[in-house]
């Protein structure tokens, strides 16, 4: 079609340039969470986490070592302290110029030295070297500010991640949550397939009264919302003694997912070569081992489809976990149910809700990208008729 | 018990059991009940394979009827019921409906409802035509999906976290750290704006993150069906001299219109349960109440039963047509 039409560049140009913002709109907001979880708290309140993609100009401000154990007497009431404004570690960044208050940032270059007034004298380097001579009244109690002016250069920490997953005396730490959530969602994927599957056989190719409304009824459940479902089931859980925990969500989620995953494998089942299976039957093979031996391996991309939907919507959910799962002691909180408690407790603490979040959104991702075409397969298969 | 244990115990009970089950009914089907030997050999095969389906069928069938038809029923029974002390229950007829409708924050979450029935799908389905239109024929155009379909991998608490950081607002002095007041003050806007606490425009914000993850989904389906169509429809077009624009509305459209109201049906359907973003961003605050917030609400904060269940019934009253046209057109299909 291209090649009858043609295509002038000026519009390829338009399109790929529309494409390209529609992509970055789409992944800033990621992006955004993604990068502030690598940097440290000051930081993120510090600038826009777009401006720590790029070198900075910033205006750090530090405090000199305290004076009182670190000053050498110079004789004639004189004291001094040596050191290094940005202390052990070696500075990355460039020092434009420096002041010694708020109300003179910038005042001074590197290699300056700065008159504090009453004889007192501060020297900065470029290397972040000061000398700082006074009396002993002022080379005493706290340590002198210095408003550096400064170009850094991108900066980025792993302690977040150290700190949410495991740091034994964090109590909010996501550790706990993030296998609570993988205990959740593993028996919540494999069984409601194994479930269907059988059931998905028997509505495709098995011949018995009751079928097509059979079919018709999964269809209808389909659509049901769940939120139907909290308060009757929560009761007759509480009623057979299982109550709020593992075995209530399994359930939970086996049934919530069932008609999905009989609908998607059916759908598929019903499309296999009709001969394989005839003559399967013909050779005196019987209906479960047809099962077993052809269909079963056959419909391992549709399987793969449900897996997939099943994996992201049980790791994903809130509801379920809170209404079926997490009971008062919190013992078997969730990741999400723990993000959402930290929204509230630690509202501003950008560093540790970005990187908790990322751990919960990291493995839903990584599943995405490595089974993205058995996604896109099982989506196709249950939408569009 | 430690729960990674345990939770390597139910698979293998819950597997094991669901394989022994389904093994072992065979089994007994063929070995046992009807044995396909002796004078009634032809009458007993005929007779498990009679049985054989309902056997496979039967855990399924539990599960659906407990866990989805039942609580429909029990929902609606429980909404003209009231929940009196002593666990018992008085019938109130439709009390807890005419009490709900009087309650102004049900109201305010219908409306909001209603608001994110019209937008949300219009706006998921229209970015979803319009991204697969513009990728479809680009070199680079499956990176591009990638990444549009990549927050349906992101759950809604994560979405919410991660819009909370775009709409974030810090004081007038500071630096911002929300892109969102960033661009805002960048491009004139006065001083940083709370977004999220604007009544009526806050429900937009909310908005954007259903959209910003349902739009992968539209894209994924659309592209397949824009791919569907003919070429020679297309070429035709071409030839008779329509420009893009006209090949686009006028030829397009019209043929993957059946998709098109397929994707909308099942996102409207997501809408309608939204739950996960408005308890995590705003928990209905600000005049953001949306339905199953609103539920929730009711069962859990409030323990009240009947009111929850009245409005557990609007939801599923509205999923209706839904599944109705749902269930015809199944039916249309298989005949």
């Amino acid at each position: 079609m291209d090649a009858i039409a043609g295509r002038k560049p000026i519009v390829v140009w338009a399109l790929n340039i529309s494409v390209v913002l529609l992509v970055l709109l789409w992944l800033f907001p990621t992006l955004g969470l993604f990068v502030s979880s690598f940097r440290t708290g000051d930081q993120i309140t510090a600038s826009g986490w777009w401006s720590s993609l790029f070198a900075s100009e910033q205006t750090l401000q530090i405090r000199a070592a305290d004076p009182d154990d670190n000053r050498v007497d110079l004789g004639n009431g004189r004291y001094m302290v040596e050191g290094n404004i940005f202390g052990e570690e070696a500075f990355g960044g460039k020092m434009t110029a420096w002041g010694t208050s708020s109300r003179n940032l910038g005042a001074n270059a590197p290699g300056d030295t700065a008159d504090l007034g009453d004889g007192e004298t501060f020297t900065l380097n470029a290397d972040g070297t000061y000398v700082w001579e006074g009396d002993d009244d002022q080379i005493s109690g706290r340590a002198q500010r210095v408003f550096v002016d400064a170009t850094t250069p991108p900066d980025f920490t792993l302690q977040n991640y150290n700190f949410v997953l495991f740091d034994e005396n964090n109590s909010e730490g996501m550790a706990k949550a993030f296998f609570n959530t993988l205990t959740v969602v593993i028996p919540a994927t494999i069984i409601p397939i194994l479930i269907a599957a059988f059931a998905a056989y028997a509505l495709a190719w098995m011949d018995f009264p009751g079928r097509a409304i059979l079919i018709a009824i999964v269809v209808g459940l389909l659509v049901v919302p769940l939120q139907l479902a909290l308060i009757p089931l929560l009761s007759l859980h509480n009623a057979i003694g299982i109550g709020k925990g593992y075995l209530g969500v399994w359930l939970a989620h086996t049934g919530f997912g069932l008609p999905l995953a009989i609908y998607l494998l059916r759908n598929y089942m019903v499309g296999l070569p009709r001969d394989i299976i005839e003559n399967a039957k013909v050779d005196g093979a019987t209906d479960f081992q047809i099962f077993t031996k052809i269909i079963l391996p056959l419909s391992f991309p549709a399987l793969a489809s449900f897996a997939i939907f099943q994996f992201l919507w049980t790791w994903n959910d809130l509801l379920v976990a809170l209404v079926f799962l997490i009971d008062a002691s919190g013992q078997t909180t969730v990741m999400t149910k723990q993000i959402v408690e930290l929204l509230g407790t630690r509202g501003g603490d950008w560093e540790i809700l970005a990187t908790s979040a990322f751990v919960s959104i990291a493995v839903p991702l990584a599943v995405f990208f490595a089974m993205q075409k058995y996604l896109v397969r099982g989506l196709l298969a249950g939408s569009v008729k | 018990m430690h729960p990674a244990l345990q939770g390597l115990l139910t698979i293998i009970i819950g597997v094991g059991g669901c394989v022994g089950y389904f093994y072992s009914a065979n089994l007994f089907l063929d070995k046992v009940l009807f044995k396909p030997e002796g004078p009634n050999a032809g009458r007993n095969i005929n007779r498990a394979n009679m049985i054989r389906p309902w056997l496979f069928l039967l855990p399924a069938i539990i599960a659906l009827g407990l866990y989805l038809a039942y609580p429909v029923v029990a929902t609606l029974r429980l909404s003209f019921l009231e929940r009196l002390p002593g666990n018992e229950f008085g019938f109130v007829g439709f009390e807890n409906y005419s009490k709900m409708f009087a309650e102004p924050k049900f109201i305010e979450a219908m409306k909001n409802n209603v608001l994110w029935l019209i937008i949300v799908p219009a706006a998921a389905t229209g970015f979803g035509l319009l991204a697969a239109q513009l990728t479809d024929r680009l070199s680079w155009g499956n990176i591009a999906k990638s990444i549009v379909f990549m927050p349906m991998a992101i759950s809604f608490v994560g979405a919410a976290v991660i819009f909370k950081l775009v709409y974030e607002a810090r004081p007038e002095d500071v630096a911002q750290i929300g892109i969102l007041n960033h661009l805002y003050l960048v491009f004139g806007g006065a001083e940083p704006q709370q977004w999220l606490q604007i009544p009526f425009w806050n429900n937009l914000f909310l908005m954007v993150v259903l959209i910003w993850i349902q739009t992968g989904f539209a894209m994924v389906i659309l592209s397949a069906a824009l791919r569907g169509i003919p070429e020679e429809t297309v070429e035709a077009a071409i030839i008779d001299g329509a420009n893009p624009f006209q090949i686009f509305f006028k030829i397009k459209i019209p043929q993957i219109m059946s998709t098109i109201v397929v994707v909308w049906t099942t996102i409207t359907i997501a809408t309608l349960k939204v739950f996960d973003i408005v308890f995590a961003m705003t928990n209905g605050q600000w005049e953001t109440q949306v339905l199953a917030n609103y539920m929730y609400d009711k069962l859990f904060r409030a323990n009240d039963w009947g009111m929850g269940s009245a409005a557990a019934m609007i939801i599923m009253l509205m999923v209706t047509p839904i599944l109705v046209w749902n269930v015809y057109n199944a039916r249309k299909e298989m005949r």
